[in-house]
């Protein structure tokens, strides 16, 4: 197929170039740059449950998930990180009603909720340890606590995240960048509780179903 | 990607539309409800089915609960992430479309390899992965 | 009380001062050398008082030019590192046959090899191509930054920041011994416990932080920013090639990123990933670094593609031919890229269906290459070709690649691959279509937008040269290689036992020397040009007859690129433009909204070095002290709302007046 040539020289000129635009828009960039790194995030997530998948029977003669998980703690956990997601959600819809106190009391609660989740984590790894099944046990260890932890560690680092924005929100209220800001973090909250599914569905139950 | 290329609009600045409505809006409290308690209700039923040995079956269970994680993780997306076709102009849809087959082949194309792997040059049987951890 | 020693381990981790190699002969004279000329630049830039631009203008700024600018000149100084290795390797392997053991010990060589393939890939070809993305991208879609303009400065900070941990590990410590992937068991701690595999672990981490960033930085540009009227279809191809790269870097790295963090907690915390005890599995190492390592294969030569196929219709001065098959190959080429990791390990053992399956997945993403061969061929042809320095580098390429093509798809068969597996013919696989694709279009993409940067081409005569010299050094180099593969010989050797073979090594060596002289017109060419930079001079801002958006403005193009966004209409948006006649416009300018520069980006990179040299030697007080730095500062970062200015409607008026005075004179 052949290409037509540019048309012929003569013809009526149109607008080339933008002599009434207002001031550079780049905003819009923020929401898709950080969708683009939550799917980065995805992919180191797909990585471990990877590892996760291959190295999940290896147990090297150690405990194995049945001896050690224990479901009804898990449920407790998973709704933790369920409620913190309805709250979070509550915060912005009070974000979009410009109401910065009940924003700043939802924020607060999903805070909480997420205090929650991590403390009932690490107190799991703690039960785990004494119960002869640190990482370095075997490979199915290893691979467990490094997924598990992973987004453990993404809670955490969210938590840190709220409590600046909280900082932020009460100096400067809820303008424009504030908002993007909480728009960013509630993506990021919502990601991590879609990886939780999939930690305790292919992790915790199915590793108790074996 | 590819074929949606053509029909994609080039104006990437032409988004002019006021703030408030460029994102797509929240959701709304209705929204969350839904996608909240849709997921208490996926996560309750897998629960329920392991803790209390519903099934005589593993492997149906298995399938099961892998299943309903699949459907509360879309539930996901759609109620707290207000992912659309349409929210910025495609292509965050795209791009976890993307995300979604790259995982897929991540996760069954390394189970795989390594399944055949094990397979082919490692024959243990249990005896033996025992006698050597000791 | 803590004894001597444990307060010495408290404060220095493992280090000792038996760390520095400083009974090393060869690494004195290096030593010397780096330290002669790291005087004199400092010399110079203080007896010119180019501290404060320095400062002020190039390490705080967040200008996407300056730092595409930046990106290709520490490529080309990691280049001439990666080369000293090479050319230490071409040599040792000349003269080690028999009794003759040569100059290196193979501790020295294992580092040496290591260093070599992986400051290549990382520290060479990523950030040239980076670079070229970063200065053109923008400018071809007539845009004013990029998306992320901090970010931006802070990927390339991190990108030096992890090449100079490498470096620093030429004179504290040692090296990596465990190849350039790293590969397990080799490289975990129970072989490996020395700080090699911790300087190559932190400096991949630190640089590859650099690298995600930048790629999502770069996607949101082309994606958000494009002048008004570019539909995806109308993208410079330039752009569709960075697209795609940006996409598979976002989509490959975090895998690289987890699968070194593993091994890293296998050295670091005793974990069992990749480990022959308690379950662990080497190959699973393999298997995942491999699903990254391919995309990244194609995340070099993807823009080389886009740069052949810019150069290409200029200089035909024809529409590019097959413009739409080219998107399509490309989009194609990004999707298969991640269905064909198996093939890089055969050998592994995974049985037949699964190498059939990969090695035919393999076969099929050579026929989207072969396609833009074709679309390259068929711009040229009826074309009326200018063949100057960026179209020869083009012509080389072609004919360069298309036989590191053909190896590849030979090596593509897994049976021909049992055979090849590991030998000298992969080598010489790679390298042909690394220098004969990658750097080839990195080297004509340097002299093709040399003039935009500058204001000044590149002196032709040297540029020949550099060609001259690279093209025959590269086939008087490898073709060796190709030779010793097929009768076995395999890569990684520091000594060979059957004498018959030395000659092809010496002659390889004496390609490599060849390489040196491309490597040093090279340098002549940029004192040259330099020094005759007003001859050189370019008033037009389009000096080849340009196609795109880059060369409607001025050459080096004003901070804010376009005093007025522009409208496209077509594909080759300038040629357009020139066709159809268009009138500059000369008044109604209106200020200009922009970032500010900071020199946050480059305090995180530091702090990131800090922290990743202190893990590397255990000082887990400086390590734990730079970790909280880096959040401390990030944190507080977040807490200045003030990040952007308005350049006067003023100051752009006087900027595009004295373009309009240059373009009377041109």
């Amino acid at each position: 197929m052949m290409h037509a040539e540019t048309a012929p020289p003569g013809a009526a000129a149109p607008v080339f170039y933008q002599t009434d635009e207002e001031g550079h828009h780049s905003e819009g960039s923020t929401m898709l740059g950080f969708w683009l790194y939550l799917m980065s995030d995805c992919l180191i997530f797909a990585t471990l449950f990877a590892t996760y998948g291959v190295l999940g029977r290896s147990y090297a003669a150690g405990p194995t998930p049945k001896d050690l998980f224990d479901l009804s703690g898990i449920a407790v956990n998973t709704a933790m990180l369920l409620f913190s997601s309805i709250t979070y959600g509550f915060a912005m819809l009070e974000m979009d009603r410009d109401r910065i106190k009940q924003t700043q009391i939802w924020l607060a609660v999903t805070g909480l909720f997420g205090v929650a989740f991590v403390f009932l984590e690490i107190r799991e790894f703690v039960h785990l340890f004494h119960e002869g099944a640190p990482p370095w046990r075997s490979a199915f260890l290893s691979s467990f606590y490094t997924l598990v932890a992973t987004h453990g560690l993404h809670v955490s680092v969210g938590i840190l995240w709220l409590v600046i924005l909280l900082v932020q929100l009460r100096k400067h209220g809820l303008i424009v960048e504030n908002k993007r800001r909480l728009m960013c973090l509630s993506m990021f909250w919502h990601f991590l509780d879609l990886i939780w599914i999939g930690v305790f569905t292919v992790v915790y139950l199915m590793g108790v179903l074996e | 990607m590819s074929a949606d290329a053509h029909h994609l609009s080039g104006h990437g600045q032409d988004t002019h539309d006021p703030h408030a409505h460029s994102e797509g809006g929240h959701g709304t409290v209705k929204g969350y409800v839904t996608g909240f308690v849709l997921s208490v209700i996926l996560t309750v039923i897998p629960f329920w089915l392991v803790m209390g040995n519903v099934l005589d079956n593993s492997l149906v269970t298995t399938l099961v609960i892998l299943a309903l994680g699949g459907v509360q993780m879309v539930v996901h997306v759609v109620y707290f992430l207000h992912m659309s076709t349409k929210s910025e102009g495609g292509w965050t849809f795209m791009a976890l479309i993307f995300t979604i087959t790259l995982v897929a082949i991540m996760l069954s194309g390394s189970v795989w390899v390594m399944y055949h792997l094990n397979h082919n040059m490692m024959p243990m049987d249990a005896h033996d992965v025992m006698n050597n951890a000791r | 009380m803590f004894a001597n020693l444990d307060l010495q381990q408290l404060i220095l981790g493992r280090f000792t001062i038996e760390q520095i190699p400083y009974h090393e002969p060869i690494l004195q004279a290096t030593f010397a050398g780096v330290a002669v000329v790291g005087l004199a630049v400092l010399g110079v830039i203080t007896y010119f008082r180019f501290w404060g631009p320095m400062w002020r203008d190039w390490i705080t700024s967040i200008d996407h030019k300056k730092i595409g600018i930046m990106y290709c000149i520490f490529a080309l100084v990691m280049l001439l590192r990666g080369f000293a290795d090479a050319i230490l390797m071409r040599s040792q392997q000349a003269i080690a046959f028999g009794s003759e053991q040569g100059f290196l010990p193979p501790h020295h060589y294992d580092q040496i090899f290591t260093a070599h393939g992986m400051i290549m890939i990382f520290f060479v070809a990523m950030p040239f191509v980076t670079g070229l993305m970063n200065f053109a991208v923008p400018l071809q879609i007539g845009a004013r930054d990029v998306a992320f303009p901090f970010l931006n400065n802070f990927s390339f900070w991190m990108t030096v920041a992890g090449g100079i941990l490498v470096m620093v590990s030429l004179f504290v410590g040692e090296f990596s011994r465990a190849t350039w992937l790293a590969y397990p068991p080799l490289s975990e701690a129970s072989m490996s416990p020395g700080v090699g595999v911790d300087y190559y672990i932190w400096a991949l981490q630190i640089a590859g932080i650099g690298t995600l960033l930048s790629g999502i930085n770069l996607i949101a540009t082309i994606v958000k920013m494009r002048a008004p009227g570019m539909t995806m279809m109308k993208l410079p191809i330039f752009v569709w090639s960075s697209l795609c790269t940006n996409i598979l870097i976002v989509a490959a790295f975090p895998i690289l990123t987890a699968v070194l963090a593993m091994l890293s907690l296998d050295r670091y915390v005793g974990t069992h990933f990749f480990t022959n005890d308690l379950g662990g599995n080497a190959m699973l190492y393999f298997n995942l670094i491999w699903i990254w390592g391919h995309p990244e294969v194609y995340i070099l030569i993807l823009p080389a593609f886009g740069v052949f196929s810019e150069i290409t219709s200029t200089f035909c001065g024809k529409r590019l031919f097959g413009y739409t098959s080219m998107v399509y190959a490309l989009v194609v080429i990004t999707i298969l890229a991640y269905l064909v990791w198996l093939h890089h390990f055969f050998t592994m053992g995974s049985g037949a269906d699964v190498n059939s399956f990969f090695g035919i997945t393999t076969m099929i993403i050579s026929i989207p290459t072969g396609a833009k061969i074709f679309n390259w061929m068929f711009t040229m042809y009826r074309g009326r070709i200018r063949f100057e320095v960026p179209m020869l580098w083009v012509v080389a390429f072609i004919v360069t690649f298309v036989i590191g093509g053909m190896t590849g798809v030979l090596l593509a068969v897994p049976p021909a691959d049992f055979v090849l597996h590991n030998s000298l013919f992969l080598i010489a696989h790679f390298h042909n279509v690394i220098i004969g694709g990658v750097l080839f279009g990195m080297f004509a993409g340097v002299t093709f937008w040399f003039p935009k940067a500058f204001g000044f081409k590149l002196d032709e005569f040297w540029g020949k040269m550099a060609l001259v010299f690279w093209v025959s050094g590269f086939y008087v180099a490898f073709m060796p290689l190709y030779v010793l593969g097929l009768m076995g010989v395999t890569r990684r050797m520091q000594h060979f036992d059957d004498p018959s073979l030395q000659i092809w090594f010496v002659i390889a060596a004496c390609g490599a020397a060849l390489i040196a002289c491309g490597i040093a017109s090279q340098i002549i060419m940029f004192v040259v040009s330099i020094r005759n930079r007003e001859k050189l001079r370019d008033l037009t801002g389009d000096p080849w007859g340009g196609r795109t958006l880059e060369w409607s403005t001025s050459s080096p193009p004003p901070d804010y690129n376009f005093a007025f966004t522009p409208v496209v209409h077509d594909s080759d948006a300038w040629w357009d433009m020139k066709n159809r006649g268009f009138d500059r416009p000369l008044k109604g300018y209106r200020p200009i909204h922009m970032p500010k520069n900071t020199a946050t980006g480059a305090i995180l990179a530091a702090l990131n070095f800090t922290f990743g040299l202190a893990m590397v030697w255990y000082v887990w007080w400086l390590a734990a002290l730079s970790f909280v730095a880096i959040f401390v500062v990030a944190i507080a970062h977040t807490f200045n709302y003030n990040r952007d200015y308005y350049i006067p409607a003023d100051t752009v008026s006087r900027t595009e007046g004295q373009r309009t005075r240059e373009l009377e004179m041109a």
